[in-house]
């Protein structure tokens, strides 16, 4: 708020109401955007004409090559409007062909623009055979020196086998809105019953996958603002920073990873999570921005926000 | 799954070839529109494939009163449909033909 004009908000383009053309659109430097396998192309997926159902020319997903601060990098933007973003066997070879030529290619990195629900039903084992080949192509890009930046901002999160390449990439840009997981809180209520994870509780959804958890738990390394200036900034400050792909950094991995089952394996809540973590005043930390939030987080790390 | 093809008589003159253009996503209520030149002189193609069986009345006067408003043709229209109400397929065709003649050269 600027005061003298009250309720005036900072202009600001949001990253979740934009299509995937649009996100891309706005995070590369514009106009340099060249989309490979494009709508005119027609590719799409088979078995969902073999179902009777609607197709898209691009399969829900726009893959291609552009600039970022002037540097090439390869680009895929993932449609969740169509499908749930979900990966069926088109959608998956064009993310597998994208990674591919990345190593091939060696541009300076992979945007990949996450926005989806898993692999698609209806086209279950191509999409789930799609999801294994993406994580190979995509370690493959990374073991050739190419960092791979995932960026998740969408209404339909990241869940299922897109959670875990997610978690393959060099680095992560969420968004409080944005939502990281294995098992959505639908799958969850519906397995485990609304005892374990009350699906239609909006509040506890998000806490427990959104943005600002996964950043706290160390699995997002930038929280960012739904805007898309500030996912384009994001994206070009991860690419910069490249993360060790060899034993060493795994074993550390594995190691923080069993401290913080340590930590926190006993909360039962992620507002448990942020008190045990120390962050100051955990249950306002929902109501925090992106900045006021980081800094909360740095201060109970010690750290210099 | 309802397939149409229709053939728009449009006045003015042709449209410009320009490159592709795709607006909109097919996720429910709503529709794709991919904008290509088109083979027919004097003419619009459009192509249909919609979810929503048995509206081919209302698709033919949708894309008529389109044609009309706009100097269509010479280009191609493929529409994929999942169940986008009339008003919302008449907005997304006018997008899409502005976008696709709003391109810089």
């Amino acid at each position: 708020m600027t005061p003298g004009n009250p309720g005036h908000l900072p202009a600001r383009r949001s990253y979740r109401e934009a299509t995937a053309r649009r996100r891309l659109a706005g995070i590369l430097d514009p106009g340099s955007f060249t989309e490979l396998l494009g709508p005119s192309e027609r590719v799409t997926s088979p078995h969902l004409a073999g179902l009777g159902l609607a197709v898209a020319f691009d399969d829900g997903v726009v893959v291609g090559r552009g600039l970022l601060g002037g540097r090439v990098v390869l680009a895929a933007s993932q449609e969740g409007g169509f499908m749930g973003g979900a990966v069926g066997e088109v959608h998956g070879a064009k993310l597998v062909g994208l990674l591919r030529r990345a190593e091939r290619e060696r541009p300076a990195g992979v945007l990949l623009l996450l926005d989806s629900g898993g692999v698609r039903l209806q086209e279950a084992n191509a999409g789930l055979v799609a999801v294994s080949e993406i994580m190979r192509a995509l370690l493959g890009a990374r073991a050739a020196g190419v960092p791979v930046v995932g960026l998740i901002g969408g209404g339909w999160g990241c869940f299922g086998g897109m959670g875990i390449v997610a978690r393959c990439c060099d680095a992560l840009a969420m968004s409080e809105e944005g939502r990281l997981g294995i098992s959505g809180p639908d799958v969850i209520e519906a397995t485990k019953g609304v005892e374990e994870l009350d699906a239609a509780d909006r509040a506890l959804v998000w806490r427990t996958y959104g943005g600002k958890h996964r950043y706290l738990l160390g699995e997002a390394d930038l929280l960012v603002e739904d805007d898309l200036a500030a996912f384009r900034d994001a994206a070009a400050a991860l690419l910069a920073s490249p993360r060790s792909l060899d034993e060493g950094a795994l074993a550390r991995e594995h190691e923080r990873l069993a401290r913080r089952l340590a930590d926190f394996g006993g909360c039962t809540d992620a507002a448990d999570v942020w008190r045990a973590a120390a962050v100051p005043d955990p249950d306002r930390l929902p109501l925090l921005d992106a900045d006021a939030f980081r800094r909360a987080v740095a201060a109970a790390r010690g750290e210099e926000p | 799954m309802e397939r149409l093809a229709f053939e728009l008589e449009s006045a003015g003159p042709p449209a410009p070839r320009a490159p592709p253009v795709v607006v909109g996503v097919v996720a429910s209520g709503n529709l794709e529109v991919l904008v290509e030149p088109g083979d027919l002189a004097g003419r619009c193609r459009v192509e249909v494939a919609t979810s929503a069986n048995g509206f081919a009345e209302i698709w033919d006067a949708v894309l008529r009163d389109f044609a009309a408003r706009n100097a269509v043709a010479g280009l191609a229209l493929s529409v994929n449909d999942a169940g986008a109400t009339p008003a919302v397929v008449s907005l997304r065709l006018d997008q899409a033909v502005e976008e696709y003649l709003g391109q810089r050269p």
